[in-house]
């Protein structure tokens, strides 16, 4: 049997642009080869621009969505305010070093903008709450080693949210095409200070 | 053993209804005669020129053997200075089947000339090394390798190879370790794929951006990007890049500094 | 006193024995080292954390916060080097609170190793441990199943025999700061060019008696990236769009509603509350 990693397949990525930052990933859910469906969105909403992506075993991609949603609606009742991305990259750091000797089998991607401060803020983790803070890309999934690749060489810093758009887009699909256990689709969000927007890629069925 | 516990030591399973697994067979000593030396490869063909290009690094774990061991090689030509030759090899995987394969091809490109009294095509080298490759199917030479040259109408030709000989002809290829990093960038940046031209229809009405040959210095710089980008990411590749340049006039070899972390 | 929570390790296990590999943890395969001098001591870091053989971060912070006086550069699994100093920080200030004494290196290394004994090794954390207390100069290592030792110079992680070369070499008695630190500095460029699992730049803190801690955060950037040849930015359109939602923050306001309430004062007294 593979890794526990590689057997749903995924992929996902954030960046961060002027004033901006994306975060993107693809809609395959598989078993093995066999692709089950194409419609599983890994990134998920916790505060108005503060978004969380989550690759991995789909099974523990539910389970921690849903117990984080858990906990960042407690937060949110009890201070009555909305989570920061910072104070959520702690709370999932934590929440993963909590299962430190029997992790779930995700590594999230964060990116969100402070609301407080205007500053866009992304990072990553690996399955055991390891915080990756970097200022221009974070990839996550089985088609990481592409992603860091595409990345690497299309990224650019301060891009206006249409460019990079345009980046964040054609990084993720040139990775995914060159990974059999990601595609099938991929979706982008643009998190700007007062506006997000949503887009559905046009990428192989294959 | 003397346990402390209660129970025999050994026996400690977890308390799962899944069938234990069986106990390991007995611990058999073995040789393991391949090595994986890091390292990475890269090559691009144009309409009239195709380049060939490879890191200096040379590693083993966690060590650097050496920051100047090339990956490329020219094929048939003067065995000090390589003049003459109008095919380049590239490996990457072990150095040692690498260095014997290229060896082997070289001897074999210099035979044909003394034999034929021409120089061999770059298709026939092709065909002549994915059959050195197989007759050694099942003790393989533990090598990516990619062969170019110019093609009979002068066009640039490159060549990829599997282990075993399993061979195409390709407009461009990444091979070793960062491989998976560099591909994907060179089939968005070469044959332009997921890109559309602006503005050419709606939804699934768009127009693709259609590929076609890039000049040669376009060329060139892609290669460096590439290099530089793998050496942030891959701890192996690093140090140098080789690049030969393949064109009518010969073959032109170039070393260009990269990270040495 | 951490809580573990093992409610996966069933699961986890099972998959284990029955052939599936363990996960890939960052690990910080890295070079750090210390070095005491006269006054004071110095610890020096690496910044490249790595998964594989792929650099997952090329500009991390080794170096961890204990005390304002006890510093700690950490190896080996990178949760585990980030969350063990953090617990450890949180009981030496605890402790020291409660004393009402500045804390003490051995004191912060005796709670390290005692922690990682108990875990055996499982917490993958090898740390080097250094600081100014009222007893003098400290500086150890600590390694993962709780071992620990005390020396004047110290290197740990994958590229510490790099470093230590340069120790063995160059290395002097009374050292004084700017020797120390150039030698630390010069013991992970060793490392960051002669180790893979080591890069980019160096980390260097400076713990001296009467002075307040300087923390060099890229003391050495020896590793810039060149400049991009070409230009890879797309024209706008390039990407084929399917469909498109844009949620504002105007928008969203308008499933709020806004009430403000009436002032009667009796009305909080007046509702059925269940008891």
């Amino acid at each position: 049997m593979g890794s526990p990693f590689d057997i749903n397949g995924g992929a996902c990525v954030a960046m961060v642009g002027k004033d901006c930052v994306a975060i993107a990933c693809d809609l395959r859910l598989g078993m093995q080869a066999l692709t089950i469906s194409n419609n599983f969105p890994k990134v998920f909403n916790y505060a108005p621009s503060t978004y969380l992506g989550l690759t991995g075993l789909a099974t523990d991609v539910n389970t921690v969505s849903d117990l984080l949603r858990y906990k960042v609606n407690m937060y949110r009742l009890r201070e009555e305010r909305n989570i920061a991305p910072q104070t959520l990259a702690n709370l999932v750091s934590s929440s993963l070093y909590e299962k430190r000797f029997g992790p779930f089998f995700v590594s999230p991607v964060l990116a969100g903008i402070n609301e407080t401060t205007g500053k866009p803020f992304i990072c990553g983790f690996d399955s055991i709450g390891c915080i990756d803070f970097a200022k221009d890309f974070i990839v996550s999934g089985t088609a990481s080693e592409q992603l860091f690749g595409t990345c690497e060489g299309l990224w650019e810093p301060d891009m206006e949210p249409e460019d990079l758009f345009e980046t964040i887009s054609q990084a993720l699909l040139a990775a995914v095409d060159r990974d059999a256990l990601s595609g099938w689709g991929a979706q982008v969000w643009i998190i700007e200070k007062d506006k997000v927007t949503q887009r559905l890629l046009k990428g192989r069925q294959d | 053993m003397t346990s402390l516990l209660g129970h025999p030591a050994g026996g400690e399973g977890i308390g799962y209804s899944f069938s234990q697994p069986t106990a390991a067979p007995v611990k058999q000593h073995g040789f393991y005669p391949y090595t994986d030396n890091g390292g990475s490869t890269l090559g691009i063909t144009g309409s009239d020129f195709a380049i060939l290009a490879g890191d200096t690094r040379s590693t083993s774990g966690y060590n650097i053997n050496s920051r100047m061991v090339p990956k490329v090689f020219k094929i048939g030509g003067d065995d000090e200075t390589g003049e003459g030759a109008h095919i380049v090899l590239s490996v990457v995987g072990f150095a040692a089947d690498g260095n014997a394969l290229k060896e082997r091809l070289d001897a074999v490109v210099k035979m044909y000339k003394y034999q034929h009294g021409k120089p061999m095509s770059v298709s026939a080298c092709a065909q002549r090394l994915s059959t050195i490759l197989y007759q050694k199917r099942f003790f393989p030479y533990y090598v990516t390798a990619i062969l170019s040259g110019l093609d009979e109408e002068g066009k640039g030709a490159l060549y990829s190879y599997d282990p075993v000989g399993s061979y195409e002809r390709e407009q461009c290829r990444a091979a070793g370790a960062a491989a998976s990093l560099i591909m994907p960038f060179l089939d968005n940046q070469v044959n332009f794929k997921n890109q559309y031209i602006p503005g050419s229809g709606e939804g699934h009405a768009l127009e693709q951006k259609k590929a076609e040959p890039l000049p040669q210095a376009t060329v060139e710089q892609l290669v460096r990007d590439a290099f530089t980008s793998a050496v942030e990411r891959h701890i192996e590749v690093g140090d140098h890049l080789q690049m030969m340049i393949i064109t009518r006039d010969g073959i032109q070899e170039v070393f260009h500094p990269l990270k040495k972390d | 006193m951490p809580g573990f929570d093992f409610s996966n390790y069933n699961r986890n296990a099972a998959l284990h024995a029955r052939g599936v590999p363990l996960p890939k943890a960052t690990s910080t395969g890295t070079t750090i080292v210390g070095c005491i001098y006269d006054n004071g001591v110095v610890i020096a870091a690496d910044t490249r954390a790595t998964s594989g053989p792929i650099v997952a971060d090329k500009n991390c912070e080794k170096l961890h916060y204990i005390a304002p006086k006890i510093w700690c550069a950490g190896a080996g699994t990178a949760a585990d080097t980030e969350f063990t100093t953090a617990l450890i920080s949180s009981n030496v200030e605890l402790h020291s609170l409660s004393t009402g004494r500045d804390p003490r290196v051995i004191t912060c290394m005796t709670m390290l190793k005692q922690h990682l004994f108990r875990y055996q090794g499982h917490i993958g954390a090898y740390l080097v441990v250094a600081g100014v207390d009222p007893t003098g100069v400290g500086l150890y290592t600590v390694h993962a199943h709780g071992s620990t030792d005390k020396l004047p110079y110290v290197t740990m992680g994958s590229g510490s025999l790099a470093a230590m070369s340069v120790f063995e070499s160059m290395w002097k008695p009374d050292l004084d700061k700017a020797g120390a630190v150039e030698l630390c500095a010069e013991a992970i460029k060793a490392g960051i060019f002669n180790d893979l699992g080591s890069g980019s730049n160096v980390d260097v803190c400076v713990i001296e008696n009467d002075k307040p801690t300087q923390l060099m955060r890229n003391y050495e950037r020896p590793n810039e990236r060149g400049q991009k040849e070409r230009n890879y930015r797309f024209p706008r359109g390039t990407t084929a769009v399917l469909n498109q939602k844009i949620i504002t923050k105007e928008d969203m306001k308008k499933y709020v509603t806004i009430e403000t309430l009436s002032g009667d004062s009796n009305l909080a007294g007046d509702m059925d509350v269940d008891s």
